[in-house]
This record gives structure tokens, C-alpha cells and sequence, in this order.
């Protein structure tokens, strides 16, 4: 990019977002703000039992109720669908049964649906739902993941033979003998339980099948449009050309709203066989039983030190995946990232690790932010601190001296991770002088003199972002990694740009415009971006995966410079000047020499689509252009970075306050400081939550004994601190703009460093906290163990 | 109306003032007061986040104090007056607040964003000087999912500041 094209509001601005004044005044337009014509409404019965044959089903006082238009069963919707086989073609040994959209003879997890109503209102349809009849037989559930290993245990596809869905192992140089040979070796069995992605708005979608047509229309608050486009053709049988899917405003995402339900496309379904707009929105209670939940992990990890380096890392996880593998993200993700990703900032050599994925009685598990990175962060910078601690060396300067240099890039780590443009030494040094790490350390040491028990946690992570073809390509699933954009000069001068792009509130639209402005040469208010309907727009992947704006970003940015050149080539032809000696700067076109303005875009815009007839014959303006770009041979571009937390750990009460947390983080080219820091800040609060607060409870027999925001406990203005983040740039190489990602880096890191500050406060009384959410009851277990082991 | 033995189909006839303006319905004795806001007046800037008053993002004022548009029925307006976050807009009431949180971003979805800024405007409204911690205690009923809060107490903050309450 040439730095004669900086516009105002271009790459690097802080620009705010423009539709936030419509969101703040109480005039964004949500699935739920949505009306049609003839809509019905939707509810669902779910099951109340995690394990329970269905003998008897009756709907007649249902279907009798005021302003039903339909009660639905499995006999209705199931023939209308094919089922769903979450399973990823390029893993071997991969298995899942094959999901339907409503149980049929038997349910599998407490909130599988089983019926739904359709009514002229909510309301109606929720009392009518209330007189569905079912006659459940309950029967026994495989509520975690060791009863579901467990020999004898009961198998929940008996198909399946036993519940494991997956099993990998990986290795990498002699771990064995590394272990054997190190100084000492520290081992821990980490368990995280259940959580939830909990955005505020819940999940929901309008589908408006039109039978004259064959064609049908969903407005859908999901953050891939064309995903969805694709499985309702391939699943409903629908030529895909007749499906129009737009997202509208959306109440935040997270990758929870990526993930594809079964309640969702029975509501297709239901448009379908009724003729008419079936919306439906997820109640908050059901929220918690079929959100795609996440997490529920037990990993064994070790590390073995010698000479005072790392000698080996090896990492034993076992996730309960719930009763199916999601569709297309499938249910091997968290557990194939924790055990890739791990201990990717160090140098080591010799690596051994196994995850599996098994089937267990419970909601499924789906893609939520972070996926398995913040395990793998959380593993490693647990056992490294330790580790340091144990050597007597400082936690900074064990890191110094075991990152991986820039002088070793690019390398390949022993679980795989390919490390090009990385800088974890430039954010660590950035990271002790901005938080004044020697002092934080004396305030340490002095408090705890007078009983107060404080923390320090740095943890470094690698956010692996945008997803390249060779990443999900073999896996069977048509998951578009590419993002288009298509750009149109208006006669007034000013540019539209649809984009192949959603935003969930990221504001990744805005950064959109940002590179459309430079890279055509107009300032920013005379952009405007559409995104979120796949009719209209290229085709591309939508929000995921932390991949917006670097892969659509790089779309626009390329048919900018198109743009941009085509614009030159007709003012070149009007004013007989050629277009090499052009620019295009701030929406005229200057003499690139003098700086002096040659002609404006306004009548650029005039000539072009009004008086082509005083054009010379060979010209041929082109004012819409489209671009598309995808990651060809890359499995992702790699974001990295270093958190601090500073913790307080009340030891009688067992309560844990984090009085502050920082974040130096490389997502590489910033487009929107502004937008990018308030996505750090609003990973680093799900991240203290997911560690201090959030859990999905079950008994012991695969209940739910939590399911409402009073008792599922999130984060609030005040557990969470203020947040400082700043940035160390190291541009993606592959790529013009430059940018990696950054939606997921705030909580992989956030998660990491609460982890570890929290284990750092507990280390004068010997005690280790490793069950997460670390709740009182938890922490104040851990130091009576400590009391006990003791003596 | 279609007749119901449901309890709670019944109507009542309610009388009130919403946003500076006479209000006159029949309602369901059973409909809360953000339904019955969003579904028969189409003010659909009150959201609905949990429906059983823990989030916040219903938060309407009733008599200039904040509830929860959820746990209130609509029956329970007579004779109140009622203001969302559209009759604020509109009359300007919000405007410097809205202007601190387009600036600094304290928006990401803004699903909780209507009920965020009417906390806060109660907060402001006092016209206290308010320290950060007692911003983020007082804005501690709303839950945001996205922001971490930190850009909403900068911006609540600022209106504080420019207000005189603290300098």
C-alpha cells in the first residue's frame, strides 16, 4: 500500500462504529424485534431426563389449544431431514451415531427436543406445549466422562459398540527416556467443567418457506449465513440457489451462534410443512440446556526439566462431548487444539499426548471461544511456572530463557503448531515494564508478610486465527475458509461494499470500511458495508474462528486496489491524461506529481454510468468489482501474546478478587485500535469467569441443577478489574493488510493467567487449586489439603 | 379476543403515561411490561435477555426509577408513567451519555446496551460524584457479555466529570 493513500478513517484509525448510534438508541433490529406477515411461533418440549425411552407420546390436548396451528413430532419433522453424522472424514476412528432433529424412541441428553408447537403467539404456543403428553420410561445416564470409559459401562449408540467418539495419540521426539533422564518432573490433573457461551440475546431464527417457489428465505442470527445456506440445501433438499439466508443484528455470538442445532432446523421444517414464517427464539431457561455448551475436560499433564530447560511436555485429555459430534465442527476440536497447541511458546523437543472425545449423556459440546487453546495455555503455563519455582528461577526469567527465540522462526513445535511471525519475548518485555513487575513482586512479598495473600500470573498463549482450506478442507466439511467483498463507485462518488462478512458486535464491518477507504482512496464516510446475506454478497465464510477481518479484510483490500485502478483508468481516459500519472486521494483524483486535483469522483461517477458516448471506444469502465481471497496453502495464521493477572485469594472465605490484569497482545496489523482493544477487554472477562464462576452443574446422575442466570453465575462490572492492553505489531507475512485475528486471544489468556496468578497466591501454604471454575468451596478444599498433607 | 380458561388470558384495561405521552390498552393480566412493550407497541429497544430479572437488559424507568421490565406486569403501570430507551432518546435525555459510549466503544452486540444506559442515566441522574467503584456497584445488575465493562464505566465516568460531580 502506498502511504500517499492514507484516507481519513483508514487503516490503523480509531474510528467508532457507526451503527452503534442506531444500537444505542434503542433501534437495533434483532431476530426477536423481527415481524412477518402470517408468522407463527415456535416451542419446543425437550426432554426432562438425561437417558429416557419415550413409550408414549400424546398431542390431541395440544393441538386443541388456542391458536395452534400444529404440534409436531419426530414421525412429522425426521422424514424432512437428513440426519446430521458429526463425524470429520480425515480423522480416522472418528465416530458418531447419526442425530435426528427430535428424539424419537428415546432421548439422550435433558433438553434433546422431542415436539414442537407452533402457535399464532409465544404465549400460546408455551400452553400448549405445556399439555404435550409424553410417557418417558428414565433410564441410566452416562453423565462424565469415566463412567463413559468405565469398563461395563453403558453404552449410549449401542451402534458405537462403547462411547468413545475419538482417540489420538501424538509423539514426538523420546519423551519416555526425557522423563526418565530429567532432574524432576512435575505432574497435575487439571479438570474444567461445563460452561456456556451465555450471550445475552439467545439463539434464534424466522424461516419463510414459500411452497409456489420452492424457495426459502431465513433470517437467522447466526454468524455464517452461507454455512447455513449450505446445510439447509444439503439437508433439507432445497436447490441451494432458492435459499436466501441474512444475519440481522446479533446479541453477541462467541462461536456458539456457528454451531448448527437440531431445534433450529426443525423450525425449517415446520415453514415448510405449514407454508408459513415460523419464528423462534430461544427462552433463556432452554438456553441452558441446548446452547452448545463447552469445555468439560480432564487432562493429566507433565513436564520433565533438566539443566534448568524444558526436557519434555506430555498432555493425557479426556473430554465429555456429550450424546452426538456437532455437525460439520464435529466434537474432536478442543481436545486436538489443547493437545497441538500445548506449550507451543517453548522450546522442547520431546512431546507425548493423547485426547479423547467420548459420549456422554449430556447437551452437546460446540464451538465457543477459545475452543481448546485456553487449555493448552492454562497446562503449560501452570507447569512451566511451577517448574521455574521449583528451579528457584523467577517465572519472567525462566520464560526469557525457554521461549522460542525469533532467531528459530519459522520452526515446527513437536505438536504441531507452525510458528512464522510470533514475538513472544517483545510482548513479555512489554508486558514487566508496563505492569512494573519487580514492584508488584516486593508489594507480593510485603503483603503476604501481613497475611494478605496476592498472586502474579503471566501466561503466554498462541491464538491460532483464520483457518485456511488445508485446515478444514479434509475434513469433509464444506466450511468456506475464503471471504469475498464486491465494491461499487455510486455516480455520487461515494462506495458500497458488501462483504461475505458478519459481525456479532465485534465491529468488524467498521474495520471493513477502514480498509475499503485507504485502499480505494476515499475517506470513510463515503463507505458503506453490508454484510450477513448470502444471496447477495461473494461467497465466504462469515465470523469465526477470529478470521473477519484478516481474511475479508484481505478481500477488500484487493478489490479496493482494483477499484481503485479502474477508477484511475476512466479518469485517465476523461481527462486524456494517462492513468499512471493519477492518484487517487481523499475521493479526488490528483496529478500525482503536484498533488494537484485533476478530477473529482463525482464526475468520474457522471461520466462512467451517465455520458459513456464521450468515452474513446476502447474504454470500458468497470465501477463494480469483486474480489475474494483465501489462505490457500496456509492451516492458519498465528496471533500470540502475555497476559498479567493480579489476584487476591481470601483465604477464610476462600473468595478470589482480581485486582487487575494486563494484556500485551500481537494479533499483528491493528486495523482499529479501539475495536481491537475492546475485544481483549471482553475476552479477559469471559476468561475470569470461565476460572472463577461459570459451571453448568449436574448431579451424579446427568441432571442440570443450574439452568438460570441467578445460579449459573457470569461475570459482573464488579469482578472484573480494569483491563490495560496494549499491542506489540508483527504483521502477518503472507498477506498485504497484514492482520491475524484477535477475538479469541482476550480469554485464551485471560484463562492462563487467573490460573496461574491464582496457584501463585496458594504457594506459601503449599496448596494448588486445579478444578475449574475455582469456586470457595474449591479453593478452601484446596488449602485443607494443604493443611492435611502437611502434617 | 379469543375467550380463554387460561389464567391470566383476562384483560384489564390500563391507563398511563409512556414517554411523555397518554397511553391508553387493554392488556393481558398476565403479559409483563417488556412484552407488552415489545409486542403490541413495537418499542423493541427494551430486550429481553433472561425474562426472570437477572440481566438487566429489560430495565425500563417507571416514575424515573429503574425496574426490571420483566418481573413488572403491564397491569402494574396504571397511572405511572413509563420511559424506554427510545422516549429518552428522543427527548435528548440520553444524549451525553450515548455520545461517551459511541466514542469509547462501550457497545459491542448492544443487547444490554438500553438497559445499561438507563441504570446509568438513574445513577447520573443524582448528580453524586461517583467514584469507579461505585459506578461499577451500581451497574452491577446488568450483566454485559461482551465489553468486560471497563469502556462502559470510562464512559458513565465521563458523564460524571462533565457534570461537575468529580474533576
Amino acid at each position: 500500500m502506498s502511504s500517499s493513500t492514507v484516507s481519513s478513517g483508514g487503516i490503523g484509525a480509531r474510528v467508532p462504529r457507526r451503527e452503534l448510534k442506531r444500537l444505542l438508541s434503542g433501534h437495533g433490529r434483532y431476530i426477536d424485534d423481527i415481524k412477518l406477515p402470517r408468522m407463527l411461533h415456535a416451542c419446543f418440549v425437550r426432554s426432562p431426563h438425561p437417558h429416557a425411552k419415550i413409550s408414549a407420546m400424546d398431542t390431541e390436548e395440544a393441538k386443541k389449544a388456542p391458536g395452534v396451528a400444529a404440534v409436531l413430532t419426530a414421525r412429522e419433522v425426521n422424514p424432512r431431514c437428513e440426519p446430521f453424522i458429526g463425524v470429520a472424514q480425515h480423522r480416522p476412528g472418528h465416530r458418531s451415531a447419526p442425530q435426528r432433529l427430535l428424539a424419537d424412541e428415546r432421548a439422550v441428553w435433558q433438553g434433546q427436543p422431542v415436539a414442537l408447537v407452533v402457535a399464532e403467539t409465544r404465549a400460546e404456543a408455551e400452553d400448549a406445549a405445556e399439555l404435550v403428553s409424553v410417557e418417558w420410561q428414565p433410564m441410566v445416564a452416562v453423565a462424565d466422562q469415566m463412567q463413559a470409559i468405565a469398563p461395563g459401562a453403558l453404552v449410549i449408540h449401542p451402534e458405537l459398540k462403547d462411547n468413545v467418539a475419538f482417540d489420538f495419540s501424538l509423539l514426538k521426539g523420546d519423551p519416555t527416556r526425557a522423563f526418565d533422564e530429567a532432574d524432576f518432573v512435575i505432574e497435575e490433573e487439571l479438570r474444567f467443567e461445563r460452561q456456556m457461551a451465555m450471550t445475552l440475546e439467545t439463539r434464534g431464527l424466522i424461516a419463510d418457506f414459500d411452497a409456489s417457489e420452492g424457495s426459502l428465505t431465513v433470517v437467522h442470527a447466526h454468524q455464517s449465513p452461507f454455512q447455513m445456506q449450505d446445510v439447509f440445501s444439503r439437508h433439507l433438499n432445497i436447490p441451494e440457489h432458492k435459499i436466501r439466508v441474512t444475519a440481522p443484528d446479533i446479541g453477541g455470538a462467541f462461536g456458539m451462534k456457528l454451531n448448527i442445532y437440531a431445534d433450529e432446523m426443525a423450525t425449517v421444517v415446520a415453514s415448510m410443512l405449514l407454508g408459513r414464517p415460523v419464528k423462534f427464539c430461544v427462552d433463556r431457561l432452554e438456553s441452558f440446556v441446548s446452547d452448545a455448551h463447552a469445555r468439560d475436560h480432564r487432562i493429566r499433564c507433565r513436564i520433565a526439566v533438566k539443566d534448568g530447560e524444558i526436557a519434555a511436555m506430555e498432555m493425557d485429555d479426556i473430554g465429555a462431548v456429550g450424546a452426538y459430534g456437532m455437525p460439520l465442527r464435529f466434537n474432536v476440536a478442543e481436545g486436538m487444539m489443547a493437545i497441538t497447541v500445548m506449550g507451543a511458546p517453548y522450546k522442547f523437543e520431546n512431546y507425548r499426548a493423547r485426547t479423547r472425545s467420548v459420549y456422554v449423556n449430556k447437551n452437546l459440546i460446540g464451538m465457543y471461544r477459545g475452543v481448546g487453546m485456553p487449555l493448552a495455555c492454562i497446562a503449560a503455563e501452570l507447569l512451566t511456572d511451577m517448574a521455574a519455582h521449583k528451579i528457584g528461577v523467577d517465572t519472567v526469567e525462566f520464560k526469557r530463557r525457554t521461549y522460542r527465540p525469533k532467531s528459530s522462526l519459522p520452526c515446527v513445535t513437536p505438536g504441531g503448531q507452525q510458528l512464522e511471525t510470533v514475538s513472544f519475548h517483545e510482548c513479555l518485555d512489554k508486558l514487566v515494564a508496563l505492569i512494573d513487575y519487580d514492584g508488584l513482586r516486593r508489594e507480593q512479598d510485603e503483603l503476604r508478610r501481613r497475611g494478605i495473600f496476592r498472586g502474579i500470573g503471566i501466561a503466554t498463549f498462541c491464538e491460532q486465527t483464520a483457518y485456511g482450506p488445508p485446515y478444514y478442507g479434509p475434513s469433509g466439511a464444506p466450511i468456506s475458509t475464503q471471504d469475498g467483498c464486491t465494491l461499487r463507485l455510486d455516480p455520487s462518488g461515494s462506495v458500497r461494499c458488501i462483504t461475505s462478512l458478519t459481525d456479532q458486535g465485534q465491529g468488524t464491518l467498521t474495520g471493513i470500511a477502514q480498509i475499503v477507504a485507504e485502499s480505494v482512496g476515499v475517506s470513510i464516510d463515503r463507505v458503506t458495508v453490508i454484510g450477513g446475506d448470502a444471496a447477495i454478497s461473494p461467497y465466504g465464510g462469515g465470523a469465526w474462528a477470529s478470521r473477519g477481518t484478516a481474511i475479508g479484510g484481505e478481500a477488500a483490500l484487493r478489490a479496493g486496489s482494483i477499484l481503485r485502478q479502474n477508477i484511475l483508468s476512466l479518469a485517465g481516459a476523461i481527462t486524456q491524461t494517462s492513468a499512471a500519472a493519477l492518484d487517487l486521494v481523499d475521493g479526488h483524483v490528483v496529478n500525482k506529481r503536484t498533488g494537484q486535483s485533476v478530477i473529482s469522483l463525482v464526475d468520474v461517477g457522471r461520466v462512467g454510468y451517465f455520458r459513456q458516448d464521450t468515452l474513446p471506444s476502447d474504454c470500458d469502465p468497470q465501477l463494480s468489482v469483486t474480489a475474494s481471497f483465501v489462505a490457500t496453502d496456509k492451516l492458519y495464521y498465528m496471533a500470540n501474546g502475555v497476559q498479567a493477572s493480579y489476584v487476591e485469594v481470601d483465604c477464610d472465605t476462600g473468595i478470589i478478587i482480581v485486582l487487575a490484569q494486563w494484556a500485551v497482545d500481537d494479533c499483528g496489523r491493528v486495523i482499529n485500535p479501539l475495536l481491537v482493544d475492546e475485544q481483549v477487554r471482553g475476552g479477559i472477562a469471559q476468561g475470569i469467569g470461565a476460572v472463577l464462576y461459570e459451571e453448568c452443574m449436574y448431579s451424579e446422575d446427568g441432571n442440570l441443577l443450574n439452568g438460570t442466570m441467578a445460579d449459573y453465575l457470569i461475570p459482573m462490572s464488579d469482578g472484573v478489574p480494569d483491563i490495560v492492553v496494549a499491542h506489540v505489531e508483527t504483521p502477518e507475512a503472507s498477506t498485504k493488510l497484514g492482520a491475524k485475528g484477535i477475538g479469541e486471544a482476550g480469554l485464551i489468556g485471560a484463562m492462563g493467567a487467573v490460573w496461574v496468578a491464582v496457584n501463585d497466591a496458594l504457594k506459601p501454604f503449599g496448596a494448588k487449586v486445579l478444578h475449574q471454575p475455582f469456586t470457595p468451596e474449591r479453593v478452601l478444599d484446596a488449602l485443607a489439603r494443604a493443611r492435611g498433607d502437611s502434617k | 379476543m379469543t375467550e380463554s380458561n387460561l389464567i391470566g388470558e383476562e384483560e384489564i384495561e390500563i391507563e398511563a403515561m409512556l414517554n411523555g405521552r397518554r397511553l391508553r390498552r387493554r392488556v393481558k393480566a398476565r403479559q409483563h411490561l417488556a412484552d407488552f412493550l415489545r409486542q403490541e407497541l413495537e418499542l423493541t429497544g427494551t430486550h429481553l435477555g433472561c425474562e426472570h430479572g437477572i440481566c438487566g437488559a429489560c430495565t425500563v424507568l417507571v416514575d424515573g426509577q429503574t425496574v426490571r421490565g420483566c418481573l413488572t406486569l403491564a397491569a402494574q403501570i396504571v397511572g405511572r408513567s413509563v420511559e424506554t430507551v427510545e422516549g429518552l432518546s428522543e427527548s435528548g435525555k440520553l444524549t451525553e451519555l450515548q455520545k461517551q459510549f459511541f466514542e469509547r466503544n462501550a457497545v459491542q452486540c448492544g443487547f444490554c446496551s438500553s438497559g445499561m444506559l438507563l441504570t446509568a442515566y438513574e445513577l447520573l441522574s443524582k448528580g453524586a460524584p461517583l467514584s469507579r467503584l461505585e459506578i461499577r456497584e451500581a451497574i452491577s445488575g446488568n450483566m454485559c457479555r461482551c465489553s468486560g465493562y471497563h469502556a462502559i464505566v470510562d464512559a458513565v465516568e465521563a458523564v460524571n466529570i462533565a457534570q461537575g460531580g468529580r474533576g
